[in-house]
């Protein structure tokens, strides 16, 4: 009787001197601290708050807002709930984000392939481009672009270009398209040139691998995305109809109007984020070993070619990592927009701040926002990465 | 080994004891607070002429901040006892609600929901603003209903986008919202002609106004979309505190109704300073008011002996006679056309 009992504690004096069972036995007590630790911090945060009169909860996001917004990429009235404020503020961020991203990639690389140019004068404009806007604070560059377009004529005053679009003060005023049923057939025909063009692009590279021989897929696809519905336009006519703007008393009516506060935002962004693109450009290109493009120069590739298929494939593997990083800063920093009123999601909670007074609330959407907003990128970018990376196994 | 159990164990038992403590940081007595630091943390205004801004010598002058004074002198007896904390629209509620200051002093709306559901309590008003509009004479506009199609810079912050969108929705009418947050790239936008009118509180219209190069060029429109009866703040639950920052303000209104100022107010507090038996309990030479509200009897002479009574604090502020040229409208007293009244003092 009494063996069994002497040897279960054999067992357990064995779980305390066998060294792998006590690490992981003080790892679950170190977890276990922490989370306790954690749960205690918000807990008594949690019901400090409540004591203070702090937190609420969301369901102030159902009340009417009970404020307008001047730029809506969904409908939206006064009437509409918080939560449709903040989608519509949300949207205008993703809007002045994505316009930027691309603008500033298109500057990023433009500036770092002039930076590396021979030509003396090219490579200076660059130089003090870069110099220039990366070396003044974001914010002040905002306060510039929008202090020079309100110094555009005012709306009596109007630039117009063909009486149909109109740029002063207050934005750029243009025709909005109405489109009518037939346009679906003009639509229908972009997603089959868009399909056919992806099939395409298949079959040739397939064909190239195989045989070597090469298919001129990007003239292919232009004809076949835009040139399919240009086409069918001679026989359904356009099928758009134009709302042209008209000076009313005060402002333009009808069209739809690109505000003041977007394009100086925008161009600040693009011009300050592109001045950092272009130097990771720089850097990713100089990264490539002068060997590949000797090599490349001696099997007689043309310079395009020599670009496009030797050098940025290679180039792009050390770019995208900082690449991404540039596009997250961009996102962020155009919460910087509320200076000026442009209404992205920070400007809207501001409002909705005041109004509700659940500033907690309200901040931890922002937060909850710019994190789901910079991980999608993250998670995009480092697909892109994986793939650039593969180009170079195989 | 049983030794070391046990010394865990009432530390165990003690942090057990010592979490809701540190939950239960309950704002009970404000007054001991303020007393302990000898010192009065009074939230106001960033920058508003008349109501809060700093003069030459870096001082804060203004409205709001007289009414902090006031409270100063009564409840520690020195109005130059207060810590300023300027705050921004958005950090004025959770400033108060955190502790950070005793008395929200800054332009702010009496509304329904700050006081019911953020754990505020507004103790009064001492002005009786509302919501307008500032418009370039040029513009040919002589009343706010002419509006439809304009665009409106908006120096947020308040409840000013909603009672915009309120007017134009029940005038039928369309605009473009511009809303800025501060106000000089409001200014900005609105010297700029990025909008057509610019609106904002008519107090802070009129102080907008007065900064401008040539203010005859502008006019506030004679429409006052809202009511915004503006005043000081405190937390919820503490109610003597609520009761000394209330009657602080309408020892200062019953002042000018009593014709009690800064220059004659010593003489009439000493005994047989004044006949007026309401004077005598205001001042503390009849009766017992100071003590009942955890005061000494001369709390609201030393008010008025530190900046004055209502109609002095106003002119001194925001009168005809400075920048902003402000009439006292609705906040004369009742009896001269106004709605300004104090309950009584008995």
């Amino acid at each position: 009787m009494a063996a069994p009992s002497s040897t279960r504690i054999e067992q357990l004096g064995y779980l305390w001197t066998d060294e792998r069972l006590r690490g992981i036995a003080f790892q679950v007590l170190a977890v276990a601290g922490l989370a306790l630790f954690f749960a205690f911090i918000i807990w008594n945060t949690a019901a400090n708050l409540k004591h203070a009169g702090l937190a609420s909860g969301y369901g102030f996001l159902l009340d009417p807002a009970s404020f307008d917004i001047n730029q809506r990429l969904i409908d939206y009235e006064s009437t509409s709930s918080y939560g449709r404020a903040f989608l519509v503020g949300g949207l205008n961020t993703v809007l002045v984000a994505s316009l930027g991203i691309a603008a500033a990639t298109f500057i990023g690389f433009v500036v770092g392939l002039m930076r590396l140019s021979n030509n003396f004068l090219v490579s200076r404009i660059a130089t003090v481009y870069v110099e220039l806007t990366r070396n003044v604070p974001l914010l002040l560059q905002i306060i510039f672009w929008w202090v020079v377009i309100l110094a555009l004529p005012r709306v009596r005053d109007s630039i117009s270009v063909a009486d149909v679009v109109f740029l002063n003060n207050r934005g750029i005023r243009m025709p909005q398209p109405i489109f009518e049923d037939a346009f679906q057939l003009i639509l229908a025909l972009f997603v089959a040139g868009c399909i056919g063009t992806f099939v395409l692009a298949r079959w040739a590279r397939k064909r190239h691998e195989l045989t070597g021989r090469t298919f001129p897929v990007g003239w292919s696809a232009i004809g076949l995305i835009f040139g399919l519905p240009a086409l069918s336009t001679l026989f359904v006519g356009l099928p758009v109809d134009l709302d042209i703007p008209l000076l009313g008393r005060f402002n333009f009516e009808g069209g739809f109007n690109v505000t003041p506060e977007l394009i100086a935002l925008w161009l600040a962004l693009s011009l300050y984020t592109g001045a950092f693109i272009s130097e990771v450009v720089r850097s990713g290109i100089l990264a490539v070993d002068k060997g590949q493009i000797e090599a490349a120069r001696a099997v007689g590739l043309p310079p395009g070619l020599r670009t496009r298929k030797i050098i940025l494939p290679q180039a792009l593997r050390v770019i995208i990592p900082p690449l991404t990083n540039q596009y997250l800063n961009l996102t962020k920093n155009s919460s910087l927009a509320v200076v000026i009123g442009y209404q992205d999601i920070v400007s809207i909670g501001e409002t909705v701040l005041n109004q509700s007074g659940q500033a907690l609330e309200v901040i931890s959407i922002y937060m909850a926002f710019y994190l789901t907003l910079s991980l999608l990128t993250s998670l995009m970018m480092n697909y892109y990465n994986k793939r650039t990376a593969l180009v170079r196994e195989r | 080994m049983i030794a070391t159990t046990r010394r865990v164990l009432s530390c165990a038992v003690l942090a057990a004891f010592a979490l809701p403590g540190i939950v239960g940081t309950a704002h009970g007595a404000t007054l001991d607070d303020v007393r302990a630091a000898d010192e009065l943390k009074c939230g106001i205004n960033t920058g508003l002429a008349g109501f809060a801004n700093t003069d030459d010598a870096g001082n804060w002058v203004g409205f709001d901040v007289d009414y902090c004074k006031a409270l100063a002198a009564a409840v520690l007896g020195d109005a130059s006892k207060i810590q300023y904390v300027s705050l921004t629209g958005k950090n004025r509620f959770p400033a108060l609600q955190a502790g950070e200051i005793e008395v929200l002093a800054r332009n702010t709306t009496w509304t329904f929901s700050r006081d019911v559901d953020l754990g505020l309590t507004f103790v009064g008003v001492n002005y009786y603003d509302g919501q307008g509009f500032l418009g370039p004479k040029s513009l040919g506009v002589s009343s706010a209903t002419e509006l439809d199609g304009a665009s409106v810079c908006i120096q947020t912050g308040t409840t000013t986008e909603l009672n915009l969108a309120d007017f134009f929705r029940t005038h039928n009418m369309a605009y473009e919202p511009v809303p800025i947050e501060t106000n000089s790239e409001a200014r900005a936008a609105y010297e700029a002609d990025r909008c057509d009118v610019y609106t904002s509180d008519a107090s802070g219209l009129a102080a907008t106004k007065a900064t401008f190069d040539n203010p005859d060029d502008h006019m506030v429109l004679p429409e006052i979309i809202s009511k915004e009866p503006l005043g000081p703040v405190v937390r919820q639950g503490d109610d003597q505190w609520a009761d000394i920052t209330r009657w602080v303000l309408n020892a200062l209104i019953s002042a000018e109704e009593l014709g009690v100022t800064q220059a004659n107010v010593e003489a009439l507090a000493q005994d047989g300073g004044s006949d007026n038996p309401e004077v005598q309990r205001l001042l503390g030479s009849e009766g017992s008011m100071g003590a009942m509200l955890g005061l000494d009897a001369d709390w609201a002479a030393r008010a008025i002996m530190a900046v004055g009574n209502y109609s002095e604090i106003f002119a001194r502020h925001l009168g005809p006679d400075t920048r902003l040229g402000l009439e006292r409208g609705l906040n004369a007293l009742y009896s001269a056309g106004g709605i300004l009244y104090s309950p009584p003092f008995r």
